[in-house]
């Protein structure tokens, strides 16, 4: 279980204070889903490292009963001295897992073929993204949170990555941040949605759908992803 | 330990320091490959990087004839004055890209600012040490220089320095992420500092008044301190350990002050 218990946070800027996310919360069970729609600048990407717990929040508790992935994105900034198999060793030690049961796995999602022990600076953009995701997948979580993902790389790729997360890990739970309602309508049991730093619940994801279409839109006030 | 309980990142302070270690761990491992990759020597550059520097400023001391009115040898004192520069200075100027560098890697829960704080100054400590102490002992061994006279006093002095250039390092490194004009007058004070820090000179070849100024700057202290366990009675030296101790103190206290807040500056960029 994830449980957001009063969150607030708060960023100083040159005009002041500032809120970003104003009192949240939010409780996710094991095996369920829920998808957040947020505007740009909202406060998705705060939300999301918040609940990844790469950040502490201004004010307010998290408390992380499941094993919690780190933010997926594909915009995985990767150190181009090391190879995709450091990589993979790195991400081992930290999470506390052998590296070697993954190697098969990794190599072959990510299909790097002799790439895989050469240094990143060597690869395309694709290979990096096909990476960044099998690293992602390489160690098991209950909960993944997922930051716009769907909206890089090619039409295979998608197929595959798809089927790796919201097929093959249709038990784990995941929290799925989007500007995108339809992305979230088709993945998602429930929703809510971020506006003007509050988190707005919602029965159904039809009822988030139209209060996110309705809400006036504010002037944009955050930043883009990482 | 199970990797469960290592996954949500709960538990004790035992498994809290097992998690640290094993983080700080793999940041080392990653850090060697990125700063030295796999060509040539390799990871060996960590201690061959400040070798070949000390090496190449004691010649150029050597050959311009640097202090005819000591009775130290030249190499010992370019050696036991470079290493100690190197200490503080690149551990300083090391956690000053700290955070810049690895911003992405505090997406990981466990990888915490302080773990890679603590990844750099652990590298450039060990780089310097085994550095000096080879020089040290090849020189020795060549029959060059002559054996410290009071081993603990130079493993002493070397502790304060490195202590100092951790210190300055974890409060330069956090301000780094409040503002970028630390970065910015980091470069310049460093390089003033180099000829002040009592690397090139004793203390005593100074005039009165220099010394009092001079002996403002902590790693004065320490390298002097050095100087009197290598070289014994034919030196005089200028030292209180105890006032590097108290500036040691306080720049690591702010540094650990800074951190709370560091990470959500971090985040604001």
């Amino acid at each position: 279980m994830i449980q957001v218990e009063n969150v607030s946070m708060h960023y100083h800027t040159r005009q002041g204070r500032r809120t970003v996310l104003d009192r949240i919360n939010l409780t996710l069970h094991k095996g369920q889903n829920v998808g957040i729609l947020g505007r740009n600048g909202a406060g998705k990407s705060t939300l999301v490292r918040l609940l990844a717990g790469a950040v502490q929040p201004t004010s307010g508790r998290i408390h992380r009963s499941m094993r919690v992935s780190w933010p997926l994105a594909f915009n995985v900034a990767f150190q181009q001295h090391l190879t995709g198999l450091d990589n993979l060793k790195f991400i081992c030690r930290v999470y506390g897992v052998p590296h070697e049961p993954l190697i098969e796995f990794v190599e072959q999602f990510a299909e790097l073929g002799i790439y895989f022990r050469e240094p990143v600076a060597h690869y395309s953009s694709g290979m990096t993204t096909r990476l960044a995701f099998a690293l992602s997948m390489a160690i098991e979580f209950d909960c993944f949170l997922i930051d716009e993902i769907l909206v890089v790389g090619d039409k295979r790729f998608h197929k595959r990555c798809h089927e790796e997360l919201f097929v093959k890990r249709k038990d784990r739970s995941f929290i799925l941040v989007s500007h995108d309602p339809n992305i979230i309508r088709s993945l998602c049991q429930t929703a809510c949605v971020l506006h003007e730093g509050r988190l707005h619940h919602f029965d159904s994801v039809s009822a988030a759908y139209e209060f996110y279409e309705s809400a006036p839109v504010v002037p944009f006030r955050g930043g883009a992803t990482p | 330990m199970s990797t469960d309980q290592v996954l949500t990142g709960q538990g004790s302070f035992l498994r809290s320091l097992a998690i640290q270690l094993r983080v700080i761990r793999a940041l080392m491992m990653r850090e060697l490959i990125t700063r030295f990759g796999r060509e040539n020597i390799g990871l060996l550059w960590l201690i061959g990087e400040p070798m070949t520097f000390t090496l190449a400023v004691s010649t150029l001391w050597k050959a311009a004839g640097m202090h005819h009115n000591s009775p130290i040898p030249i190499e010992a004192f370019a050696i036991t004055g470079y290493s100690s520069v190197l200490m503080w200075r690149n551990t300083a100027s090391r956690c000053n890209s700290a955070l810049d560098q690895n911003r992405n890697l505090l997406f990981h829960r466990n990888v915490r600012i302080i773990d890679v704080f603590f990844t750099r100054i652990l590298l450039e400590m060990a780089g310097a040490t085994a550095s000096f102490s080879l020089l040290a002992l090849a020189f020795t061994g060549f029959g060059q220089i002559a054996p410290p006279q009071d081993l603990l006093k130079v493993v002493w002095g070397w502790f304060m320095l490195a202590w100092f250039g951790a210190g300055l390092g974890l409060t330069l490194g956090t301000a780094t992420a409040y503002s970028e004009l630390v970065d910015r007058f980091w470069h310049p004070i460093s390089y003033v500092m180099f000829p002040l820090s009592g690397a090139a000179f004793m203390v005593d070849w100074l005039p009165d008044k220099v010394q009092d100024y001079v002996l403002l700057l902590p790693m004065v202290h320490g390298v002097e301190y050095m100087r009197e366990g290598y070289f014994g009675n034919i030196v005089h030296t200028y030292h209180d350990l105890g006032y590097v101790a108290c500036v040691n103190l306080v720049l690591t206290f702010t540094g650990l002050a800074l951190m709370r807040g560091a990470a959500r500056q971090m985040v604001q960029r």
